[in-house]
């Protein structure tokens, strides 16, 4: 105990109620310009200030006491208690058969959970509210998973710091609208029940050819530098893509978008749709499935590509580039190449999942690629621990997953009035949430690097060795 | 006497106005440890970076000999392509590994060339041909008589930045030989290494030597290693060549301590008429 060892020190109480103190000193002038006054209008249209001392004295309040019986808290635990804690949340507390349990039952139970959860959700909600269920949950968290894991490539593997990712997404998802609304209905017309099927790997071999052309001229680039120029770059297409109406429509966006077929079956309710065929009952939500079970395939092949190329020479050279690009050339490790494929295969698998997304949602334009989405995307990497497939699937499910759950907070209307929205209150939850995790677990969820090969036994190493990449 | 394996002929280095190389030219000769050594700002470590091709010699020509007759002018390859055509590989003074990577896997990085192609280039990898499985256990099995080599064999598994500085350097020269190289160039090997540390070191270049035919080029400061184990010394001081030949003859050269301890304030014009400067 601190006490024992510095005995002239003021008692903890006394500590804590001067800590607080200055907390609530701190609140009055953070809060007090905020929340103290308040503009309105009153009937005769004329600004009044309407003072709100009694909101700001709670709040005060609430800092005052927090501060307190944190810092009471604080001096009772041991500091070395509180960091172990801290940095283990509750794993810690877990004994270690147990961990070794859930570490190598997570991912197949985490599979079976993806392939029966429509089904579950299915015979839950009756059909009726499936829909949503399916597919603001289920999908719109996979295509993040989906974006994350390509992402992780490039940031994650070798050490590139990508904030223009989203361009990627915004071409893969642009070149599935062109093609299967101009480029087929006027050369193969017949071809356009397939359409989803032939445009996917078209989508990721253009993807991949921008990713490309974008890490030409950042290859001499490194960290601060990279990140502007790969920001540049997500902007240069979005603006493109506003601006160069006679090729994406611009603003409007491209509507109409054909939807993906069962393999050349449409989702429809005519004779040869697909409820038809297989002697269901027509329902919409045949097709929510079928796009989910899509998305749970393309993303199970990203992850397995990545670590399939992370065991390879490729994937090791990624790495020793994240750790130190000039012991990598004085080994004969072609840099400009091993970038270029970095940047390839995760623009590739970003163009994959747009395609994919034009294909549910229908209409896309370029609002759906904004800088907030390359900066969602990296945060789930970052999040999730750079380099771990697991860690980022967890992001994905926490931001994606906490976003959508925020929507079905209604209930809240109930406590705070009818115009309180949570939703609105995401990015301050968000940045509250990061900023915890950022300080409990500085380097992400699963912050361990798994070795790619082993002479004796498999020992994960800890992050203190790994680099982050310097770009 | 055997032939040049490297010849270094009339290198220059500028730096803007600074020259940090003049006119240097020297050569190292197959199966022999040669040594460079110099005061500090000498312009040892830029010969190196000019050798394995980080920096583009202002003038002059560098020609690497294979055993098979092949030549390379290295000042016109690309760094990677030196290591990788040319066999040459380096060390460098503050230590490079791969901290985040295991020892195993920094040794297996240092195999990328023939790893690579034996993956198709990924794509036999991606699809598990056996022919790359059966590559890369060849390849796990040359780091492990690498690791056993440099007594690393019990710490394989472990992160490369958890070695002690000792196994650092030793794991260094480990992974430069693991690409094969015909020359080795160890930019300062023994920096840092207690008296013990030094004469593993040594026996382990005397062995790549012995066993593997790889000629060596060193920088050192350590004479201990330096008057030890080299067959040839070549001495810089202020980019230039002030003395060339075996280590006996290089000890008693007055240049060579002119350079080290000075000399005294009556003879300074006389030495640096001498030298050139």
């Amino acid at each position: 105990m601190p006490l024992d060892t510095a005995p002239a020190a003021p008692s903890p109480v006394a500590r804590a109620m001067k800590d607080a103190l200055f907390a609530a000193i701190i609140a009055v002038g953070v809060f007090g310009p905020l929340l103290a006054f308040k503009t309105t209008q009153d009937m005769q249209n004329r600004l009044i200030v309407e003072p709100r001392w009694d909101l700001l004295a709670v709040v005060v309040l609430l800092v005052w006491a927090g501060r307190f019986l944190l810092s009471l808290w604080r001096s009772r635990v041991q500091p070395e208690t509180t960091a172990a804690i801290g940095s283990h949340l509750l794993w810690g507390l877990v004994p270690p058969t147990v961990r070794v349990v859930i570490r190598n039952g997570l991912p197949p139970a985490a599979l079976v959970a993806l392939f029966v959860y429509p089904m579950m959700i299915l015979s839950l909600t009756g059909g009726s509210g499936a829909l949503k269920w399916i597919d603001n949950f289920g999908i719109q968290i996979l295509i993040y998973v989906m974006l994350a894991w390509g992402l992780n490539i490039v940031v994650g593997l070798a050490g590139l710091l990508d904030l223009g990712y989203v361009a990627f997404y915004a071409v893969g998802a642009y070149a599935y609208a062109l093609i299967a609304t101009k480029v087929i209905p006027a050369t193969f017309p017949g071809l356009g029940v397939w359409a989803f099927w032939i445009c996917l790997p078209i989508a990721g071999i253009l993807a991949a050819f921008w990713g490309v052309l974008l890490g030409f001229p950042v290859l001499r680039l490194r960290g601060d530098y990279l990140a502007i120029v790969t920001l540049a770059f997500g902007e240069i297409i979005r603006l493109v893509l506003i601006n160069w109406t006679a090729f994406s429509n611009g603003y409007e966006g491209i509507s109409t978008i054909p939807r993906p077929s069962f393999f050349g079956i449409p989702f429809n309710a005519s004779d040869s749709g697909f409820a038809a065929r297989f002697g269901f009952e027509f329902s919409p939500v045949h097709r929510t499935i079928f796009l989910y079970y899509v998305i749970v395939c393309l993303a199970l092949l990203t992850a397995w590509v990545s670590n399939r190329l992370r065991k390879l020479p490729v994937g090791r050279a990624w790495e020793a580039l994240r750790e130190d690009e000039i012991a990598c050339r004085s080994l004969g490790i072609n840099t400009v190449n091993t970038k270029l494929t970095a940047f390839a295969i995760g623009a590739m698998f970003g163009g994959f999942a747009g395609s994919f997304f034009a294909a549910r949602q229908g209409f896309i334009s370029p609002e759906s690629f904004t800088f907030m989405e390359s900066a969602v995307i990296l945060a789930i990497v970052v999040l999730g621990g750079m380099g771990s497939l697991i860690g980022t699937a967890i992001a994905a499910v926490a931001m994606i997953g906490g976003t959508e759950l925020l929507r079905e907070l209604d209930w809240l209307k109930a406590i705070f009035g009818n115009d309180f929205d949570p939703a609105q209150y995401r990015m301050l939850i968000f940045g509250l949430a990061m900023v915890a995790i950022m300080v409990w677990k500085p380097r992400g969820f699963v912050s361990t690097r798994m070795p790619t090969a082993f002479l004796k036994s498999r020992r994960a190493v800890s992050s203190a060795h790994v680099k982050e990449g310097h770009g | 006497m055997s032939e040049a394996i490297l010849s270094v002929e009339h290198l220059t280095m500028r730096f803007g106005g600074l020259i940090a190389v003049n006119d240097l030219s020297f050569e190292a000769r197959r199966g022999e440890i040669t040594a460079v050594i110099g005061p500090n700002g000498a312009g040892k470590t830029t010969v190196f970076n000019c050798i394995t091709g980080f920096y583009k010699p202002s003038q002059g020509r560098i020609t690497m000999r294979h055993a098979d007759g092949r030549t390379h002018l290295l000042e016109r390859l690309p760094d990677f392509r030196i290591a990788q055509v040319a066999k040459v590989a380096r060390t460098f003074q503050n230590i490079r590994l791969f901290s985040g990577m295991t020892v195993l896997e920094n040794l297996l990085v240092a195999q990328h060339n023939p790893l690579m192609s034996a993956s198709g280039w990924s794509i036999g990898g991606i699809l598990g041909l056996p022919s790359y499985g059966r590559a890369e256990r060849q390849a796990i099995e040359k780091a492990a008589y690498w690791l056993d080599k440099c007594g690393l064999t019990d710490r394989a598994d472990d992160p490369a930045g958890d070695l002690s500085y000792g196994p650092q350097r030793a794991l260094e020269i480990a992974r430069a030989m693991c690409t094969e190289p015909e020359l080795l160039c160890l930019d300062e090997p023994a920096a840092g290494l207690n008296p013990r540390e030094s004469l593993v070191l040594n026996d382990l270049l005397r062995f790549i030597r012995k066993e593997h035919g790889t000629s060596l080029l060193l920088i050192e400061h350590d004479m201990s290693v330096v008057m030890e184990i080299s067959d040839h010394v070549v001495v810089l001081d202020y980019g230039i060549k002030i003395s060339d030949g075996a280590p006996a003859a290089v000890r008693e050269d007055p240049k060579v301590i002119a350079a080290y301890l000075g000399v005294d304030d009556s003879e300074v014009e006389k030495v640096e008429a001498e030298v050139g400067l």
